[in-house]
């Protein structure tokens, strides 16, 4: 007979997203699985994430930059064009498929228990790595026009992503776990997915906002994707500016004391009600799928 | 040592008042939902019977169980219980050591991915490490006969050579307890009495087994307990021949 080995534990119980930590040669697997299949039987592969934004980019440099003429009075209209575009793709592309995860891997959550974190989470770390070959090409662009970062910049730069991050598993466990019960959930999303290229300063600059909005700005910076997005301006549009007074307003005041920290506070206290909610909701995954 | 009140040491699953309660009709739009919601709660939005009812039962580590009953009577769900997909709604349920199930084989197979990717992922999912499936490797593949298709992607294997692997992962996870939920048909003859001579060699190492199959002479062969569940209640716990006489007894009826 065998010995006992190990403590009597309840089967099903996890201690949620901390248990993704604990299976992470799993993770590993999963997100590479998708990275595999994404491209599956096509012609240009991994090309397609170079091909999209570059495609996507080129539409708002011809209508906004040249047709709305946006580059006469924003220099390196096209840097801190892209710069927003990349971050804002990492976003939806990461939130978008979170919120599918759950249903689309019905068939494993049916039949094995697996700490259910692991397939929001695996998708974000998908998003992460077609994230890469963009930030490439906005390296490219960046020290094409002369791109001198500060070691302040990059770390900023590399803290707005992980804030993007934080902010995307927090809303996909949230909406990946309601998408269970109501499907209405993808399309809530989609709709949340739309708002925010136009709810940050992308295709715009923020003084445009303020002008508008006065007193209540606070409220447009209290968002984290457009603290992250205006981060990112920062980090790699501001670096390629001569000085001068268009260099003056290229961010709003106190981004990085204020806005920077105040967005990590919103970013987590989502992350952990999406992961209470989702705590809560994925007891019955199972037999709701 | 059945249903042994007092909990040893060597307990390998342990089931108190298990209850599990299932929604027939559920609603799946937001609309329906506020409509009721709105209009005071009236009416039920579903309709639940009892899946389980008031299950209890330990089983030692070595044993090897046979859940027997008819189609509808809970045996899977309590399996799912055990394996911890389900949770119940009322009682608990206790396991120790790794628990791993043959259950549905090949739920965590990719058809683009090569059979190779499909072992690491499966076996990632069934509980093993890194390390434990590089030592596996070679033993998993020889023991699925796929051979040379190993790199071929799964999706153009037979039915057979896709349950075959699948299988294979799933017998050398090695977990203390095996749930195996009528996994006995796969393949072809020969190689189904090679996976019971596998399961009768897991039972003879002392591994605990609980097996749900319809297959009444093959579960007496190789479990010595056997449970018969009706109606979500058990109403026989005891020797596995004498619980597959009276299966056959009340279905004869």
């Amino acid at each position: 007979m065998a010995s006992s080995t190990g403590e009597l534990v309840q089967p099903g119980r996890g201690r949620g997203i901390i248990d993704v930590y604990k299976h992470r040669f799993l993770l590993q697997l999963l997100v590479r699985k998708e990275i595999k299949i994404r491209y599956r039987g096509s012609v240009l592969g991994l090309l397609w994430s170079y091909v999209k934004p570059l495609m996507q980019f080129s539409i708002y440099f011809v209508a906004l930059g040249i047709f709305l003429d946006m580059q006469r009075g924003t220099p390196n209209y096209a840097i801190y064009l892209f710069a927003g575009i990349v971050l804002v793709n990492f976003f939806t592309e990461s939130l978008g498929n979170a919120t599918r995860s759950i249903v689309d891997n019905r068939d494993l959550i049916r039949k094995i228990y697996l700490p259910r974190e692991l397939f929001p989470v695996s998708t974000v770390w998908v998003s992460a790595a077609h994230f890469l070959p963009q930030l490439v090409v906005l390296l490219g662009a960046c020290l094409i026009a002369g791109w001198r970062p500060s070691i302040w910049q990059l770390l900023a730069a590399v803290a707005a992503f992980i804030l993007v991050a934080i902010l995307a598993i927090g809303l996909g466990l949230l909406f990946g776990a309601a998408n269970v019960y109501f499907r209405d959930s993808e399309n809530i999303v989609d709709m949340i997915l739309m708002v925010v290229t136009w709810a940050s300063p992308v295709l715009y600059v923020w003084p445009m906002v303020e002008r508008v909005m006065g007193p209540w700005f606070f409220l447009y910076q209290l968002n984290p994707v457009t603290v992250a997005v205006e981060v990112f301006h920062w980090a790699f549009w501001f670096p390629t500016l001569e000085s001068g007074p268009a260099s003056e307003s290229a961010t709003p005041p106190d981004l990085i004391g204020l806005w920077l920290p105040a967005a990590f506070g919103v970013a987590l206290v989502i992350l952990v009600v999406g992961q209470v909610v989702f705590k809560k909701l994925s007891v019955h995954f199972a037999q709701e799928l | 040592m059945t249903m042994s009140e007092t909990v040893t040491d060597a307990v390998a699953i342990t089931c108190r008042n298990l209850r599990k309660k299932f929604v027939l009709r559920h609603t799946r739009s937001m609309k329906e939902a506020i409509v009721w919601l709105l209009t005071g709660r009236k009416g039920d939005l579903s309709k639940k019977f009892d899946a389980l009812k008031d299950v209890s039962l330990d089983v030692v580590q070595g044993e090897t169980v046979a859940l027997l009953g008819l189609n509808g009577s809970g045996k899977s769900t309590l399996l799912k219980l055990i394996s911890g997909v389900l949770q119940p709604d009322e009682g608990t349920v206790h396991t120790r050591g790794r628990v791993a199930g043959l259950i549905e084989v090949g739920a965590g197979f990719h058809h683009d991915l090569s059979g190779r990717d499909n072992v690491y992922l499966n076996g990632a999912i069934l509980g093993m490490t890194q390390s434990q499936i590089d030592a596996m490797f070679d033993s998993i593949v020889e023991f699925s006969e796929i051979g040379e298709f190993i790199d071929t992607e799964v999706k153009f294997y037979s039915s057979g050579m896709y349950l075959k692997l699948a299988f294979s992962i799933a017998v050398h996870t090695d977990p203390e307890v095996f749930l195996i939920d009528e996994i006995l048909a796969v393949g072809d003859e020969p190689f189904q009495r090679k996976c019971i001579a596998k399961i009768k060699e897991l039972a003879a190492a002392g591994k605990t087994l609980f097996v749900v199959s319809h297959d009444l002479d093959l579960v007496a062969s190789v479990c010595d307990r056997g449970i018969l569940l009706e109606h979500g209640q058990i109403i026989m716990d005891g020797e596995v021949h004498e619980v597959v006489r009276e299966l056959r007894r009340r279905s004869a009826d």
